[in-house]
């Protein structure tokens, strides 16, 4: 078996037919059985697998855009559950890029933050606030609800004001002793949700418990954005510079600080790390990459309510960010989509069709066991299993080995810095 | 304004001393365990709610069967709590065999992971077994020391309201007194307590003085589980409905509680859950009128946890942590 691995892994030729085929057969299966979640499911896989092969990755980069941008919508456009397909990987692409965003601070910089999705929450009314009539009840200038267009500042400036909260918070609590972060983080997380609770009084901000409701859909040259499947290229194309924001940050200067405060606080701070900054770094650009998720969110559903915003959601995200792998960004990406298709597809697929058998009196199953409520029994101990057993996670992070041979052979190749840094990791 | 908040003072005083209580307990746990592994106990607050189940299961079945009305209240209560104790104790040990003891010398972030897990977990397993039994995870007991008691703060000075309590505050109270002075004697004057603040100074250096160490650390779960199981009796008896949602942010301010009186410090823990019972009970019964109904009593979440912030950036160590060496 391994031989035959081994020698699968040396035959390119062999690997780029494998894919071909596999890519051919889930998408003419998916064109043809329009309702089988299965294909759909199948035919992201092939990302997976298009992770395993050796090619060099600028081809593995171009296939996975070629099938993400080209192949699944093309594939799904045939039939009625084209918009229910979108929307799910629509929403896969907005956790994808909230797991990484806590990747970097869960991942690299190895603080525990429980009190994620308060960022998101932050990004979300942010957009939600100044998109609907609200904003008129307390703003002095302008006029409310602002066009679609401004969609795309909201995107900057949702990172924004994540990034302050994410500051504001850590600076109290990243100068003491690093667990107190865990139980902060995780108040603030429920406070935030209280207050957008109750601030519709006295001045009437995010309409308490009723929640923000037909907020404008982002718009681009007059082109408005309101199905799932015109969502979705937006939500790639963010998802796309995320990765490539991550990538690059997991390799500058401060993303090897990070690791270095991860690994031993003391001797990083010993090597001329500061070390509270570096972890705020950390902190608020992980709030950042979350507040700007919340815009997105936001004008997907346009509807927001605090609701959304539970300790249920942080733990959600910080098991996308253990099952992947912590450190990992291709296991993180594989945990959020793991996790999401978990939780829209498989588990309501299940209740359905247990709702099904007991309803024809095959079996009788007790309310109190469908699989829908089972989210936190799952959540646990997937939990507790990764992190007694696999506590690098599904796809371990891989940690650079830099290859003498080659950056002496690379020298020239060096002076332009990043291009031959990167090969020399992957090779390694 | 400050009449209004002198009027109000007697009943804010007795209920900011039951919530304390409560409090103060569920406190110990934490810091015990801290003062012990330096781990945050995350699962502690569930372990407080499965308290409260297990006592009203208790309680509710115990009158199902007409033992109830047939003993006296008081030996129920003891038999109830004393019962649910040794469950959860047993569960709390059974927590840091499977869960806590293969990571001690991972490092804390797995732990911390574990913890969430495990609480996770109990929230829904607790929720299950409800779910299953009575259709419904919000469980009302059977009400038990109703009856209510006036106290006339207005014969000491004029210028107070009278407060009204139900009788089981009393109860509360004198319970969670006698479990705090237990806890102290047994830390601070037995053999097993000396053993645990040995190891809660120095794990290494109290195994080479033949302290079982994995021994103590059970011990210590076990007795902060039993502690915060009983209280969670105690929660149940006194506000009557529990969910499997309750641990959650209970456990959150307890844990603020044990912050304040400065972390692995018992006798902190204990002033620390009760001023935070009584500034939270002050705070929502005053902060609407302070602030002229623009902050409602939903923010007194908000104040306890601002309590935690402000303690974290001015006196991390605590009210006593420096005062007091002794860690446990």
């Amino acid at each position: 078996m391994k031989k035959w691995l081994n020698a699968f892994e040396q035959n390119k030729r062999l690997q780029a037919i494998v894919i071909t085929v596999y890519v051919i057969i889930t998408f003419v299966s998916l064109y043809l059985a329009q309702k089988s979640v299965v294909a759909f499911l199948l035919l992201l896989s092939s990302l997976l697998l298009l992770h395993f092969t050796t090619f060099s990755n600028r081809v593995k980069w171009l296939i996975g855009i070629v099938v993400l941008s080209v192949l699944l919508p093309l594939a799904a456009s045939q039939g009625e559950a084209y918009q229910s397909y979108m929307e799910v990987a629509t929403l896969v692409g907005i956790y994808i890029a909230m797991a990484l965003g806590l990747n970097i601070v869960v991942g690299l910089a190895g603080l525990l933050d429980l009190g994620f999705v308060a960022f998101f929450a932050i990004g979300a009314y942010t957009y939600g606030i100044f998109a609907t009539t609200q904003a008129n009840n307390f703003m002095p200038f302008g006029t409310y609800p602002l066009s679609g267009e401004s969609f795309w500042i909201f995107l900057i400036i949702g990172c924004i004001v994540a990034a302050l909260f994410g500051i504001l918070l850590g600076i109290p609590v990243l100068r003491v002793k690093g667990d107190y972060l865990a139980i902060v983080t995780l108040g603030f997380g429920e406070i935030i949700r209280i207050i957008f609770n109750n601030l519709d009084k006295p001045v009437n901000i995010t309409n308490g418990a009723m929640g923000l409701a037909s907020i404008q859909p982002p718009k681009l040259f007059g082109l408005e954005f309101m199905y799932p499947s015109q969502f979705y290229y937006v939500v790639l194309v963010i998802l796309l510079l995320t990765i490539f924001a991550v990538r690059r940050l997991e390799y500058s200067k401060i993303g090897r600080a990070w690791k270095a405060v991860r690994e031993n606080e003391i001797a990083a701070q010993a090597m001329g790390i500061p070390l509270v900054r570096t972890k705020l770094m950390a902190f608020a650009v992980g709030a950042s990459f979350s507040g700007m998720m919340g815009v997105v969110f936001a004008a997907k559903q346009t509807f927001v309510d605090p609701t959304s915003f539970t300790l249920l959601e942080s733990i959600t995200i910080l098991v996308m960010v253990i099952l992947g792998g912590m450190g990992s960004v291709p296991g993180v990406i594989l945990g959020a989509a793991l996790v999401t298709i978990l939780n829209l597809q498989v588990l309501t697929e299940l209740t359905n069709w247990l709702n099904q058998l007991s309803l024809s009196g095959v079996v009788s199953i007790p309310d109190a066991l469908s699989p829908a409520k089972m989210q936190r029994f799952i959540f646990g101990v997937i939990l507790i299993l990764f992190a007694l057993y696999r506590p690098q996670g599904l796809l371990p992070a891989k940690t650079p080995r830099f290859d003498e041979k080659e950056l002496k052979s690379g020298a020239t190749n060096m002076v332009d810095g990043k291009e031959g840094a990167k090969d020399v990791y992957f090779n390694g | 304004m400050i009449e209004h908040v002198l009027q109000t003072l007697p009943q804010v005083v007795i209920d900011g001393l039951a919530l304390g209580a409560v409090y103060a307990i569920v406190a110990l746990g934490y810091t015990m365990v801290y003062g012990i592994l330096e781990l945050i106990n995350f699962a502690h607050g569930e372990i407080f709610m499965t308290g409260a189940f297990v006592g009203t299961a208790l309680f509710l079945s115990l009158s199902a069967f007409g033992w109830l009305s047939s003993m006296p209240m008081l030996l129920s209560l003891l038999i109830v709590l004393v019962a649910t104790s040794i469950v959860t104790g047993l569960l709390g040990m059974g927590i840091e065999r499977v869960a806590y003891r293969p990571l001690r010398s991972a490092p804390k972030l797995i732990t911390l992971i574990t913890a969430i897990g495990i609480s996770f977990l109990l929230q829904d397993f607790v929720r299950f077994i409800t779910e299953l039994k009575k259709g419904n995870y919000i469980l009302t007991g059977p009400s038990l020391f109703s009856g209510q008691v006036n106290i006339s703060a207005s014969s000491i000075w004029s210028g107070f309201h009278d407060a009204s309590v139900k009788s089981s505050f009393f109860i509360v109270l004198v319970t969670a007194v006698v479990m705090m002075m237990t806890l102290d004697f047994f830390v601070n004057k037995t053999k097993w307590g000396m053993a645990m603040r040995a190891v809660a100074q120095d794990r290494e250096t109290a195994a080479l003085m033949s302290v079982n160490v994995n021994k103590v650390i059970a011990l210590t779960f076990f007795i902060g589980s039993a502690l915060g199981g009983a209280t969670g009796v105690l929660f149940a008896i006194q506000y009557g409905t529990i969910d499997p949602y309750i641990g959650f942010i209970l456990g959150l301010k307890a844990f603020t509680a044990a912050v304040l009186g400065g972390i692995g410090n018992i006798r902190g823990a204990m002033f620390g859950g009760i001023v935070l019972g009584l500034l939270e009970m002050f705070a929502a019964a005053n902060l609407p009128i302070v602030s002229n109904g623009i902050l409602g009593a939903e923010y007194k979440d908000v104040f306890a946890f601002s309590i935690l912030i402000v303690v974290l950036i001015f006196k991390p160590e605590g009210l006593f942590g420096k005062v007091s060496i002794e860690k446990v």
